[in-house]
């Protein structure tokens, strides 16, 4: 579904990706782990064409991702942003609702309004906060209301980066669950990207480890906990020492 | 000495690369204005942002120049027993200059900095992003609106605001300056030409177009963090003031 082959990807004299390469297959659930600043993030921006990789070439479903219609390309996406990126001059429903009214299969403000509601209940939300601004809202609840715009549509690629942090261990729960759930029932392709090793046990099909802008490791869930690489190892345990360094 | 001149090139090519991609930026802007989908509600929200929230701003300024300008126009005139000028003289320099340049340069300092930091934020913040990744094109649904509003609210603003400086003009006139109430009114309307109107209406059209491009050029292509927010608000207001001044030369040049 989504082929990325030897992406190298630099800021100034920052070589964050060198020569990444991935394969996740359609209906997969694809989980990146790897230490804070590798290029996991700068990685997904990629791949919608938000940032132009330096060279190499990434396809989805055999399409170029930076050629033709880009409004056709990205409606088949839906991303959580790190930070949530919510628009902060409309309210949280609008948020929510703000593709199902806009564009060629557009839908009735009421009905939209009423499907924000159902996905704010999805990620935990209470109806009472759909007519509120994101600014009102804790960094945990700004989180999921950017995950229910995210999966507002029905895409059938979904990306989250970071979903779980800054929630607290319950809503962790709900939310691995909901995504799990996303993959199973809708049969979409998710790429997630974690630190939180419990969400990489409920939520992963397959887990690819990023160090120094290269894949480590790569391989099922099943394999994670006896891989015998010792990167993954040291990152899994969250040792101090072994080959990934830790300035203190 | 070579470093010298190297640094000469340095700053025209700098220049001339700025001045294409603002070029691009509007030319991009403006042919989304005219494709659909259409953006109204965002367009209306912009006009009343930018046009009607600038009222007291504009009718201020409007207000204090035209009495200033009454009283100098008094002065100077006396020195040649002429100043039964004063009405004339202060409706035509109110409505072909002094009302859309300063009013441009007054709606500058407030508009281009607001829309600069709204688009900038909304960059260091990722929402710009955010909005591509929702299928909308964010030069359509934030650009083309500001840049649509502002063109459109400027002349009516400075219209207000011309109206505003000539009644300064005759206030000062009737109150200070000891002018027949009825006379000052039928010299202000006797001289005036309808090109002094039509031409001073032009210039805002244009400035009003300039202060939302710059705010959005600016803001769009923020740097990171809040210091570029910072720099991008500054760049907005200081380059639309010198446009604004350096169109109303040319433009004056065009209309005379
Ligand atoms: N627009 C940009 N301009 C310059 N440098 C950038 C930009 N975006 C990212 N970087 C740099 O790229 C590197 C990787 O950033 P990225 O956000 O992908 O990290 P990450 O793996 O997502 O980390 P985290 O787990 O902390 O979110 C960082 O060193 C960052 O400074
Ligand atoms: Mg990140």
């Amino acid at each position: 579904m989504i082929s990325i082959k030897d992406v190298h990807k630099s800021f100034s004299n920052n070589n964050v990706l060198q020569g990444v390469n991935m394969e996740i297959a359609k209906g997969e659930s694809m989980v990146i782990i790897g230490g804070s600043g590798t290029g996991k993030s700068v990685l997904l921006k990629c791949i919608l064409g938000l940032e132009n990789p330096d060279s190499g070439k990434i396809t989805v479903g055999g399409k170029e991702t930076n050629r033709g219609d880009r409004d056709v390309f990205l409606a088949r996406f839906g991303m959580l942003f790190q930070n949530a990126a919510l628009f902060d001059s409309l309210s949280v429903w609008q948020n929510v609702a703000f593709r199902l009214m806009r564009g060629p299969n557009k839908i009735s403000k009421n009905d939209a309004r009423d499907i924000a509601i159902e996905k704010l209940r999805r990620v935990g939300l209470k109806p009472e906060v759909s007519d509120k601004f994101p600014a009102e809202l804790s960094g945990g609840m700004q989180k999921r209301v950017g995950l229910a715009r995210a999966i507002a549509a029905e895409p059938e690629i979904i990306f989250f980066d970071e979903p779980t942090t800054g929630l607290d261990p319950i809503m962790s729960g709900v939310i691995n669950e909901l995504i799990r759930e996303i993959v199973v029932e809708m049969g979409a392709t998710a790429l997630t990207i974690t630190h939180d090793m419990s969400s990489v046990h409920s939520i992963a099909d397959k887990v690819t480890m990023l160090h120094d802008g290269q894949v480590q490791w790569s391989g099922n869930i099943r394999e994670l906990d006896n891989s015998g690489n010792p990167y993954l190892e040291q990152f899994i345990n969250g040792h101090a020492n072994g080959p990934i360094e830790a300035v203190r | 000495m070579y470093r010298f001149l190297g640094s000469i090139g340095f700053s025209v090519l700098a220049f001339c690369t700025t001045i294409g991609r603002i070029t691009l930026f509007a030319s991009g802007a403006i042919s989304h204005i005219f494709r659909p989908p259409f953006y109204g509600r965002e367009t209306l929200a912009q006009f009343m942002q930018i046009g009607f929230y600038s009222l007291p701003v504009v009718g201020l300024t409007a207000l204090f120049t035209g009495a200033a300008l009454a009283l100098q126009i008094y002065s100077g005139g006396a020195r040649f027993s002429a100043e039964s000028v004063v009405p004339s003289i202060v409706a035509i320099g109110m409505v072909r200059e002094l009302g859309p340049v300063l009013g441009g340069l007054m709606v500058a300092g407030r508009v281009s900095s607001s829309i600069a930091a709204e688009l900038g934020t909304m960059r260091v913040t990722e929402q710009i992003d955010a909005l591509v990744t929702l299928s909308t094109n964010p030069i359509k649904y934030l650009v083309a609106p500001r840049l649509l509003a502002a063109t459109f609210a400027m002349p009516i603003l400075v219209a207000v605001g011309d109206t505003i400086g000539i009644l300064g003009g005759y206030l000062v006139g009737t109150g200070r300056l000891g002018f027949n109430s009825t006379n000052y009114l039928k010299n202000t309307i006797d001289f005036m030409e309808i090109g002094d109107v039509t031409s001073g209406l032009a210039k805002a059209a244009v400035f009003g177009f300039i202060i939302a491009l710059m705010g959005c050029y600016h803001g769009y292509n923020s740097g990171r963090g809040a210091q570029g927010v910072g720099r991008a608000t500054i760049n907005a207001v200081v380059s639309a003031s010198v446009m604004i001044l350096a169109a109303n030369y040319i433009l004056t040049e065009v209309f005379f």
